[in-house]
């Protein structure tokens, strides 16, 4: 096992690496000269030609791409154009907010999913079945983008229960979830999250647990005489790594693609930070927004991986 | 035991005592025929792509034409059956002509996609190899993007516009057709059948027209299906973050993104954009599911 | 031979009566064949070991007989039947055909050898492709032949019939639609459309019920008869080996340990792997109860084999020069049966040993 993590680990660099390439690539594709954004509209022709030399933009492309990724490994992504401030400050302090959210839904969906999948598989094919299957579907086809508007309609303008959004904390860094008055701004957009994997996770659940409950071994114990409870112990045991596995896939898609949610909601997160620096075309900071929330992908993808391989005793990777 | 004779074989029955011979695809299209909940949404799915073909002469008035006048009106008033938005143009003439560009944000990424990823994959599963990891790493690297970001990350530095938009979505849909496409390649690759193929002499291009096709292009079709609900809303996703189809031209995201505006005085109207997506995606979900049932069954 | 005139069919099927090489030269000459799959492991995925699935092997197969290949599963039969397909490209060895060595340079070409020798799967869910009517699979090898779309269809039809299938009835199914034994019959057909001179049968009826078993054996006869074919027989059913080879091979962890007509490998077989397996088989009469196993244990693991005779660490008669030496496959009795086995060379040193 211990060597399987060696060569998982050793292979998510490469992948990594091509990671880096294809932010780089982005960037050097689109539109406008980046050295323009540099300097002020009235630069000479020997200005550009120094500031050129000195960024290193002179150099072949390749190059400029090995300088871009030490000085990235370094945790120098640039200077946001708007801000002015490091972008691998900003994002960093806008990946701990979008974690607290991602993490919010995540745990809501599944312990909601958890309970409904299974009962659907103890009642395969009949009504309550199908209706923690629609629930299923209709959380997967779900826009939450409009879902959350739905939400801030129903809950901020009719009822005022609840902040429309922002996170309420006015600039402060540090959110504390446990403080009602902080936490009744994350409501919300837990709850839009939550809906996707939700289906999701529902449908794995569902799907894992009925197809142990078909097994040879649980008709065993049914016929050796074990009661529900016992029966329920062994389906959910033997489910449970699977459906954590998809768990953790889907809290790495919640952080890297809270872009949607966190724009309506105005939550200060990766996403919010993406969106604004697509309108003020910020290219610095979306190139380091994207860089590391694709690393951070990476790593939760990794980190499942192995916890799996940990936990499940019946995957042997040699 | 009664041991059969070889005439058992050989003799004729009655042909009409014999089930119907029936491909792949007639057997399929039997079981459909008997899925109503599918065959519900196939035709909403219908009424939905007629209504955006047809939308030039459906719709009541000009999509783009504002009147400061009539601004967030409510539905039914005057002649406009689904009121007004933010600029006072017709909600419903522009929620007919929007289902256009949404369904093409649908549909056209994901037939890019597969044809690319399903070539790809089946390049990688049938040679394997080299080409194989070549291949797939590659794939590997564009899947270790979660899917909005890389598709934010791809119209947001390429500038917006329904044509980034959809390269955008076609890019983030290749890999994962491409590993469907390449595990079912391979699966197919190593069964008796290809081998006979081989022992037989034909060639890779005619083992792969003949013989590999046929088996993969199923589980690719099915899986394909099932992303163009992605697709659909991925695509309005896009345009509502105002990095898809650029205004004035009527689109389900971008509309949802205005009305947000109204969001206090016309709640309603904010909702129907979001309505129509939700309807076509989940039309086009749930068929996929039926079709995936349909096909699933062995014999 | 079966005059053609006497079938029913409308057009008489083709017959490969080519016989370039003449009567004496053997149909196949299997020279020194070896094929060895590596084994990778570690975090570079540096090759560690090999299964030595086919470990030197040389025998040769006259014009017109069967000879039976047994040895109980992972020995090897079936990648030696994949190796002589040249479906697995071996590692090292000759294969002559007919006299013509098969190479691309010179003599045969894999196209013509294919031609000439083709291969029925095992019955399996999937030795038919799922998606095509079972007259297309047959029409196939034919149609990359060259053959026409019409002419090759019709030739199925034909081939349907002499296999037992009504080609009205059974051309246009699918093989879901089609029992074991019938897609068989199928597989039998489409391997006979390219007109073969040599079928490798590689477990051909090991998955069919017993009552069919015997019907496609019979067929198998009377198409050697008709079609003037040689067959190699692959299968660990000793009782089916027996009924259809003339000469029998046995095979053990890549290796041959005996070969021989077939009645002296049954009724005195020489090496003791062989007279384990015989004794493995059941008997039909109740008193011939078999309460011990004829041999111990599994077989040892392929990648490492043990040195000397690989058969050592399961043999009752195992001594200290079975360990330091390898047995040569030699003649035992006459030049027909050959036996690698110290206890059959009186100069190997074995306490056993006779002439």
């Amino acid at each position: 096992m211990w060597n399987y993590a060696a060569r998982r680990i050793l292979m998510s660099i490469p992948i990594a690496l091509g990671v880096s390439i294809i932010c780089y690539t982005l960037v050097l594709l689109s539109p406008g000269d980046p050295i323009q954004s540099l300097l002020p509209p009235d630069a000479t022709p020997e200005e550009i030609a120094y500031l050129k030399k000195a960024y290193g933009f002179d150099k072949p492309i390749p190059v400029q791409y090995i300088y871009w990724l030490v000085r990235a490994l370094s945790g120098d992504l640039g200077i946001s154009l708007q801000t002015n401030r490091p972008v691998f400050t900003e994002v960093m302090g806008a990946l701990s907010n979008t974690i607290v959210i991602s993490v919010g839904a995540v745990m809501l969906a599944f312990s909601l999913a958890f309970v409904l999948g299974t009962i659907a598989a103890y009642n395969a094919g009949r009504p309550t079945d199908k209706i923690a299957t629609t629930i299923a579907v209709v959380g997967v086809s779900i826009p939450n983008y409009w879902l959350g508007i739905v939400l801030v309609i129903v809950f901020a303008v009719n009822l005022g229960a609840l902040p429309a959004s922002g996170m309420g904390t006015k600039g402060s860094t540090s959110f504390n979830i446990f403080d009602w008055e902080q936490a009744r701004y994350a409501i919300l957009p837990i709850l839009t999250m939550s809906l996707v994997p939700l289906g999701i996770i529902m449908r794995t659940t569902r799907s894992a647990i009925a197809e142990i409950l078909n097994q040879d071994f649980v008709q065993m114990l049914r016929a050796k005489g074990l009661g529900p409870l016992a029966v329920l112990r062994h389906a959910i045991r033997n489910a449970l790594p699977q459906v954590m596995t998809v768990m953790g896939l889907q809290l790495g898609y919640l952080v890297g693609g809270s872009i949607l949610v966190e724009t309506i909601f105005a939550w200060p997160g990766t996403g919010f930070l993406m969106s604004k620096a697509i309108l003020t075309r910020d290219v610095p900071m979306l190139q380091g927004a994207i860089l590391l929330l694709a690393v951070t992908f990476v790593t939760i993808n990794l980190l499942v991986d192995l916890l799996q391989t940990a936990v499940d005793p019946r995957i042997k990777r040699t | 035991m009664s041991v059969a004779s070889l005439s058992d074989f050989t003799a004729a029955p009655a042909k009409d005592k014999l089930p119907p011979v029936r491909g792949y695809w007639a057997s399929v299209g039997n079981r459909l025929r008997y899925d109503y909940l599918t065959l519900f949404f196939l035709s909403v799915i219908a009424i939905i792509v007629l209504l955006a073909i047809f939308a030039p002469f459906i719709a009541p008035f000009d999509p783009t034409k504002s009147s400061m006048a009539y601004r967030l009106k409510a539905p039914g008033f005057r002649n406009f059956i689904l009121g007004t938005d933010e600029l006072g143009r017709d909600m419903l003439s522009r929620l007919l002509w929007g289902g256009r560009t949404s369904l093409l944000m649908g549909i056209v990424p994901v037939c890019l996609a597969t044809l690319i990823g399903g070539a790809l994959g089946v390049t990688a599963g049938f040679i394997g190899g080299r080409t194989n990891t070549l291949i797939m790493r590659t794939m590997d690297v564009i899947f270790a993007f979660p899917s909005v970001l890389l598709a934010v990350a791809i119209s947001g530095t390429l500038g917006g516009g329904a044509k980034n938009g959809m390269l955008a979505l076609t890019l983030v849909f290749i890999p994962s057709i491409c590993r469907v496409a390449e595990s079912a390649t391979t699966q197919v690759r190593a069964l008796d059948f290809v081998e006979a193929a081989r022992a037989s002499g034909g060639s890779t291009v005619s083992i792969i027209r003949t013989h590999i096709l046929g088996n993969v292009l199923g589980p690719v079709f099915i899986f394909a299906s099932s992303l163009i609900s992605v697709s659909i809303l991925l695509g309005s996703g896009l345009s509502f973050l105002g990095l898809g189809v650029e205004p004035p031209t009527p689109d389900w995201g971008l509309m949802l993104s205005t009305l947000r505006a109204g969001i206090y005085t016309q709640p309603l109207l904010c909702a129907l954009p979001g309505a129509a997506i939700f309807i076509t995606s989940l039309s086009f979900n749930l068929v996929s599911d039926g079709l995936r049932q349909a096909m699933d069954v062995k014999s | 031979m079966k005059p053609m005139a006497e079938t029913d069919f409308a057009n008489p099927l083709p017959i490969n009566t080519e016989d370039p090489g003449g009567r004496q030269q053997p149909m196949l000459l299997v020279q020194s064949l070896q094929k060895h799959f590596p084994i990778k492991s570690g975090i570079l995925q540096r090759q560690t070991g090999a299964v030595r699935a086919v470990d030197d092997i040389s025998f040769s197969v006259l014009k017109g007989e069967t000879l039976g290949i047994v040895g109980e599963s992972g020995c090897g039969k079936s990648t030696l039947a994949r190796l002589l397909m040249h479906l697995i490209i071996a590692d090292s060895g000759t294969l002559v055909f007919d006299g013509d060595p098969v190479s691309e340079m010179r003599g045969i070409s894999l196209r013509d050898l294919r031609k000439n020798m083709q291969m029925v799967f095992q019955d399996s869910y999937f030795s038919l492709n799922p998606r095509l009517p079972v007259r297309n699979s047959i029409a196939y090898g034919p149609i990359v032949h060259g053959m026409g779309k019409i002419e090759a269809q019709r030739l199925a039809n034909d081939l349907l019939n002499r296999v037992g299938l009504n080609s009205e009835i059974f051309g246009a199914r699918y093989p879901h639609e089609l029992s074991g034994a019938q897609k068989q019959r199928v597989n039998i057909a489409r391997a006979l459309a390219l007109t073969p001179r040599v079928l490798i049968l590689d477990e051909a009826v090991s998955a069919l019920d017993k009552s069919v078993e015997a019907q496609v054996l019979n067929l198998l006869n009377e198409l050697k008869r008709d079609f003037n074919l040689t067959y190699l027989f692959i299968s660990h059913d000793l009782n089916v080996v027996q009924y259809i080879s003339d000469r029998v091979l046995v095979m053990y962890l890549g290796q041959i340990v005996e070969i021989g007509p077939v009645e002296e490998i049954y009724n005195k077989p020489r090496h003791p792997y062989t007279r384990a397996l015989l004794h493995s088989r059941l008997s039909m009469n109740p008193a011939d109860r078999v309460n011990e196993p004829p041999i111990g244990g599994d077989p040892p693991n392929p990648i490492n084999p043990p040195s000397g005779c690989r058969f050592r660490t399961r043999c009752v008669f195992a001594e200290g020069v079975c360990e330091s030496m390898q047995p040569k496959l030699d003649n035992v009795a006459g030049d027909r049966h050959l036996a690698a086995c110290h206890m059959t060379n009186p100069s190997s040193g074995h306490s056993k040993a006779t002439s």
